[in-house]
């Protein structure tokens, strides 16, 4: 076990490396560059070719890559020239990666403690009432675009109805202590029960649009995956036991119906920053997706870089610890790894 | 009294959108305690429902059983689902016929062993544990204590079956009903195991309900068969009785499509003709009828009745108009 992770660590640190790679030269084969979006349209030449320079955009791109490598081994990632211009990208990274992953943890848990119930029961309860409306509410939730739900639960809890704050993090009047930028977590941490509380009230909205298509996604799967094993001859087996009704779901049913529901949770986990820079967007949320769309507009080569790179290496984390789960869920994959 | 008797015993499968599927259709047997009764019959005919019948584990939408299963004097079909599931597992235990798949593949085999131990007899896992092992042991599973860790997939087919019987048999039931047990695994392990069960049944008194299709078994192993046609018992003989003289033609039909090593070279096996799906149902007469070398008119008119054997001497039940000449069978019996 030890040294299969070990060995996927060392692809997590491949990945990175590729990957830098391409992102570099693929941002810096876009149109347009950070200093035209500094500058504007009517920069004059040798203003350009400065900042050109001082940013050192002058030099071949494999030494620029070189240069962004070496630096970035020892720490230091650039500085922002569009996101909060002046900032070290590590910086801004600090402020936003929490927030992102604060929202994603949330949708992730709303996902899971509704989907695998509720997936569950549908299961048990196929053709009824509950199992219909549940289908074709998931059916929905994946095929409604998350902007929209996002733009659409705004409007309705936070606008019109006022059960929710619009956008942002924290309320500017609230005087919060910051130890690790989880600002619920910080809250909890510092016994600032109202920041805590204030924090987790500006989380709910993004995190319910943000975790619909995870939800119909686990949904599903554990629809699915509980309707297959229920018929299994080991549940058969149970049952001539006499084993209680809550000791077969718990061991013989649940425990094999969720080795898909695992695996899911993991690639969705993953996908979900494609969903969280638009959730962002509309709740104005200051977390890496608005960074990154940010970035992107004003070409902020540095803040770009680091982002997208942490997203990649948080995808494959996530997928190397589901890995890891299943391995402990599943006794058949723990002795094929040989790794006991 | 009769440890189980059925009587009469019917299910019914009515889905929605289709006809109804008699599977079981007046079934009745009794077993005696410490007694090995076999059901024997090709697939389909309807054995292993009357066991999941007896032991309450059909889905309870879309069938519909009638008639009645007493156990010790209780009326198992009756009984509340809570009731039922105090009973299984501690007086009547099942062995199924895919070692495999009738084991949790994510459990370890320890504690599909001791589950049922907590459950029945007040055990603490400790307890259950070492009790366990011995259980292991007595089915012949080698290093039982490593075995109590591991999981399905680590043990071999006859392993599994050894751990599924240890299963069965931990609270000493009084009746197990073994589904074809022996059906998935090798030739040479069906032996070890149904020498296993012999040994078992008879050591701990259990009676025990034997589901096949393969005569051998049966004749290894039950004091008494009930041979099964299309949801009925068309034959019930004991076990010497029903070898030497089959009466019903389907009975003498299984016997003889059974292929010898002592027939001469290139003789034909002979097969019983035709399929299943050729019945006709048992309200408008014989079911076998169409199959049937046999058949009268009658057959096809009239439903025969579970009657005492006119011919030969013995107890034994017999559902046919025009059945085997003893000679024939008996002529069969020097040929070999």
């Amino acid at each position: 076990m030890l040294r299969y992770t070990i060995r996927r660590l060392l692809q997590l640190l491949i990945v990175v490396g590729v990957l830098s790679l391409l992102l570099f030269a693929w941002l810096r084969s876009l149109p347009g560059g950070p200093v035209s979006a500094l500058l504007g349209e009517r920069a004059t030449t040798e203003s350009r070719a400065r900042l050109t320079e001082e940013l050192g955009l002058d030099q071949p791109i494999f030494v620029q890559y070189f240069k962004f490598v070496g630096r970035a081994l020892s720490g230091d990632f650039g500085v922002s020239t569009g996101v909060q211009p002046g900032d070290s990208a590590t910086e801004i990274f600090l402020q936003r990666f929490p927030a992102t992953l604060e929202l994603s943890f949330l949708a992730i848990v709303i996902a899971v403690a509704v989907g695998i119930p509720l997936g569950y029961l549908a299961a048990r309860r196929r053709g009824g009432w509950l199992d219909n409306l549940s289908v074709v509410s998931s059916l929905i939730g994946v095929a409604v675009p998350v902007f929209f739900l996002a733009f659409l639960l705004k409007q309705v809890f936070a606008v019109d109805l006022g059960w929710f704050p619009t956008a942002g993090r924290q309320e500017g009047g609230i005087d919060a202590t910051r130890v690790t930028g989880f600002f619920v977590l910080d809250g909890i941490l510092t016994q600032e029960w109202d920041a805590a509380w204030d924090a987790l009230v500006h989380l709910i909205l993004p995190a319910v649009a943000l975790s619909s298509i995870p939800f119909s996604v686990v949904f599903r799967i554990t629809r699915a995956s509980v309707l297959d094993v229920v018929d299994e001859d080991y549940v058969r087996t149970a049952e001539s036991k006499g084993l209680t009704t809550p000791v077969i779901r718990r061991r013989h049913v649940l425990r094999n119906a969720m080795l898909p529901v695992v695996t899911t949770i993991g690639l969705q986990t993953g996908a979900l920053l494609a969903g969280a820079v638009l959730t962002e967007k509309v709740f104005a949320f200051p977390g890496i997706g608005q960074a990154l769309a940010l970035g992107f507009e004003r070409r902020d080569y540095p803040v770009l870089l680091l982002l997208i790179l942490c997203a990649a290496g948080v995808f494959v984390l996530i997928n190397l610890l589901v890995d890891l789960s299943y391995a402990l869920i599943d006794p058949r994959i723990r002795t094929r790894g040989g790794g006991r | 009294m009769a440890l189980l008797e059925v009587r009469d015993l019917s299910v019914v499968f009515q889905r929605r959108g289709e006809r109804p599927f008699t599977a079981v259709d007046g079934v009745s047997f009794d077993v005696e305690p410490g007694q090995t009764v076999g059901l024997v019959g090709e697939s389909g005919c309807g054995k292993s429902v009357t066991s999941l019948a007896i032991m309450g584990l059909l889905a309870k939408r879309g069938v519909k059983i009638s008639g009645s299963a007493k156990f010790d004097g209780t009326e198992l079909l009756s009984l509340s689902d809570r009731q039922m599931r105090d009973r299984r597992g501690r007086d009547l235990g099942m062995v199924f016929q895919d070692p495999l798949s009738s084991l949790n593949p994510v459990v370890s085999i320890g504690l599909q062993v001791t589950e049922v131990l907590e459950r029945h007899r007040d055990m603490s896992r400790k307890q259950a544990s070492v009790e366990a092992a011995e259980l292991l042991e007595k089915v012949g599973i080698p290093d039982p204590k490593r075995r109590l860790s591991e999981y399905p997939h680590q043990l071999s087919g006859g392993m599994r079956q050894r751990a599924l019987i240890a299963i069965a048999l931990a609270c000493r039931p009084r009746l197990l009903i073994a589904d074809e047990p022996t059906t998935a695994l090798d030739v040479t392990i069906q032996a070890q195991i149904l020498a296993l069960l012999a040994d078992l049944v008879r050591d701990t008194e259990t009676a025990l309900i034997m589901i096949t299709h393969d005569l051998g078994v049966v004749a290894g192993l039950c004091d008494e068969v009930n041979v099964l046609y299309a949801g009925r018992v068309v034959e019930r003989a004991g076990r010497h009785d029903l070898f030497r003289v089959p009466r019903h033609p389907y009975t003498h039909g299984l016997l003889a499509s059974i292929p010898r090593l002592d027939a001469p070279r290139g003789e034909r096996l002979s097969p019983i003709k035709g399929s299943v799906s050729d019945n006709i149902p048992w309200t408008t007469g014989c079911a076998f009828a169409p199959r049937c070398p046999n058949a009268l008119d009658t057959c096809v008119q009239v439903t025969p009745a579970m009657e005492p054997d006119p011919v030969v001497a013995g107890p034994r039940l017999l559902r046919c108009h025009n059945p085997v000449e003893p000679a024939t069978a008996a002529e069969q019996e020097i040929m070999s």
